[in-house]
């Protein structure tokens, strides 16, 4: 069985994002980036996967040049080749899932597993629209994947608890955070990934039209919040929770 | 614009989330509602009494019992030939829903808004809300999904919708709903909750949560939430969870325990009216969006806060 991984690049969680101050967009100059926290979980499924029947993961990432560093720690990690579409200009959700269509197309698949969103832009929209592109089934905010015979359970993050549904293979998984804990990648590890095979290629090379369906016109800050008062005691507390109306 | 709004429900009401979406369609025109499911009458009524929608149209079949995408995407499709817009709540199911038809549409769509200011433009979060981006579309038809706690919700009464079955698109076969596990809960939902009770790490096991947070929101009338390190160490279920992969909420009053505000945990709660932090440690970032701190240990100030309320 063949898995398919797309991996994004982006800031890393642990940064604040800044808004620059021209409104066009959040500063990415010199700041950390890091691979997608959901697509590192989205790989390390993959990897477990490699116990049940899985013998090929292959990570794609859309993205400008150093997008390779994200594919080379997929590849630390444990997945065995990469797929790097170069852009140098942003691909919309949208266009990414129609790249990553040709992709199944020509790698044939069984599952394709991606993170339910990217931090950065919080679309949580590749994935479906991938599903839906390929007329596959969609096991979104995964938090279980069990593979059966000719098809997947897959135990689903909704609104008031959990919902399971049970899809015809190949089809499409998105990941929330309880999936799994992700793995570190080991020295020897990440040694071993430098030679590990990575193709190149570009938007033009799979006939896809990726021009822009959104224009961002601005980008600005949210309305800060100032901190407000600190109450010395419980009885300060309860005097303003009264006087809020909150407590009688 | 004929916008056509995704119903969600359970059977029997319409989720409030849905009443959020059709007041931010409103500002797009002529608002048409798509109820779809298995025995679907009363929600159908419910639907048509929202204030200020045309036309409910109602797919009453088994494929849609469970709002699975791979069933409703293609009926929305269907009804997309003759409406500009498509509208859906962001909760999870109108996340699972709305890609997939915009992807069969060939439309980008855009996430989570939080304005309509005007036909084609629209502001939406980016970077867990530390940003605001304007985003303007070129598609002729739009697939937009709507933040509820931006838009107030539409009355649930005074409309006079009419009612008009639709025919099913049928089951594509490519998924089975086989089961769910929703969990009772008697408090306020925490998308609508007035007041908000949270509790974080600090609790450090599930029963001291529960002791102490629990009788605390029941004073208040509270619905209770949990940052993801709470959820994560299983002292309280993961649908309490708050923040930028969690629930987004707004209410009144957020209650914060034991919670150190990491900028995550504040994507879902920093639009709340009033903050109240309650933490041992000054310097914690949550008292930097806090209205009022309380200083100190939380195994200490929360029951005496709950006696004296
Ligand atoms: C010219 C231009 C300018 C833009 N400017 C801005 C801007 O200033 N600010 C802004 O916020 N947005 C901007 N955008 C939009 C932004 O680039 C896209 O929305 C974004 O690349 C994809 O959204 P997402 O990652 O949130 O998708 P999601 O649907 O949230 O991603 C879900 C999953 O899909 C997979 N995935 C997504 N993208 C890729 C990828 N590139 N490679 C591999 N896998 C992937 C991953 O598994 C990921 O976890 C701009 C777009 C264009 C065309
Ligand atoms: C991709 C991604 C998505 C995420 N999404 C979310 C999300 O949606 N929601 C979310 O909440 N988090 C999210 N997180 C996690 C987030 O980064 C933080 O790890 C988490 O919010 C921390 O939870 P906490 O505040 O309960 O724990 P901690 O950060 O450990 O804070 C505990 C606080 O309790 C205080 N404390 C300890 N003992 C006491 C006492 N006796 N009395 C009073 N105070 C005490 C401490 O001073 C501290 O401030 C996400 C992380 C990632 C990487």
């Amino acid at each position: 069985m063949k898995v398919l991984v797309p991996v994004k690049r982006v800031l890393d969680y642990n940064v604040k994002p800044r808004v620059k101050a021209d409104g066009t967009g959040v500063d990415l100059a010199n700041v950390k980036m890091s691979m997608n926290p959901f697509d590192e979980i989205a790989v390390e499924e993959a990897i477990r996967l490699k116990d049940k029947g899985v013998t090929e993961i292959v990570v794609v990432s859309i993205g400008e040049q150093k997008s390779q560093e994200t594919l080379r720690t997929a590849l630390a990690m444990g997945a065995d080749r990469a797929i790097l579409v170069l852009s140098e200009t942003k691909v919309e959700p949208l266009g990414v899932a129609k790249i990553l269509a040709k992709i199944v197309e020509e790698e044939q698949p069984d599952l394709v597993i991606l993170g339910k969103q990217a931090i950065d832009d919080d679309n949580n929209q590749t994935g479906q629209m991938l599903a839906g592109l390929l007329n596959w089934g969609q096991g979104t905010f995964a938090s279980k994947v069990e593979i059966a015979d000719g098809s997947v359970h897959v135990t689903r993050e909704v609104d008031g608890g959990a919902e399971t549904d049970t899809l015809k293979l190949p089809a499409i998984i998105t990941t929330d955070l309880r999936l799994n804990e992700p793995r570190y990648a080991s020295l020897p590890n990440i040694m071993k990934a430098k030679s590990k095979p990575m193709a190149t290629k570009a938007p033009a090379d799979f006939g896809v039209d990726v021009t822009p369906r959104l224009t961002t016109l601005k980008v600005v800050e949210p309305a800060k919040r100032s901190a407000g008062i600190k109450v010395a005691d419980v009885d300060e507390l309860v005097g303003k929770l009264k006087t809020m109306g909150v407590a009688k | 614009m004929k916008t056509l709004v995704w119903v969600e429900h359970d059977g029997q009401v319409v989720k409030d989330a849905t009443l959020s979406a059709v007041t931010a369609a409103s500002k797009l025109g002529e608002v048409h509602l798509l109820v779809a499911g298995q025995g679907v009458d009363a929600v159908a009524v419910a639907a048509a009494k929202i204030a200020g929608v045309g036309k409910v149209h109602v797919a009453d079949d088994a494929a849609f019992a469970h709002a699975l995408a791979e069933n409703v995407a293609p009926l929305i499709v269907e009804l997309m030939g003759h409406h500009d817009a498509f509208v859906a709540p962001s909760t999870t199911h109108g996340k699972n829903i709305a890609p997939r038809v915009a992807a069969l549409l060939d439309v980008m769509q855009i996430s989570d808004i939080l304005s309509v200011e005007s036909d084609d433009t629209f502001t939406r979060p980016i970077y867990a809300g530390n940003a605001i981006a304007t985003v303007q579309s070129s598609d002729a038809k739009k697939v937009i999904t709507v933040r509820g706690t931006a838009f107030e919700k539409a009355a649930t009464e005074g409309g006079s919708g009419e009612i008009e079955a639709v025919a099913s698109t049928g089951d594509k076969g490519l998924s089975t709903f086989a089961g769910a596990e929703i969990a009772k809960n008697e408090r306020p939902e925490l998308t609508s909750a007035k007041v908000i009770v949270s509790g974080g790490r600090a609790l450090a096991s599930s029963d001291q949560f529960h002791a102490l947070i629990d009788p605390l929101a029941d004073k208040l009338g509270a619905g209770v939430g949990a940052s993801r390190a709470a959820v994560d160490a299983g002292y309280a279920p993961n649908d309490y969870q708050v923040g930028q992969t969690g629930k987004i909420v707004a209410p009144e009053v957020y209650v914060a325990v034991g919670i150190s505000g990491a900028i995550q945990h504040l994507a879902g709660m920093k639009d709340s009216k009033t903050i109240i932090a309650i933490n041992k440690d000054e310097d914690a970032p949550i008292f930097q969006v806090a209205d009022i701190g309380l200083v100190g240990d939380l195994f200490k100030i929360v029951p005496e806060l709950t006696e004296k309320l």
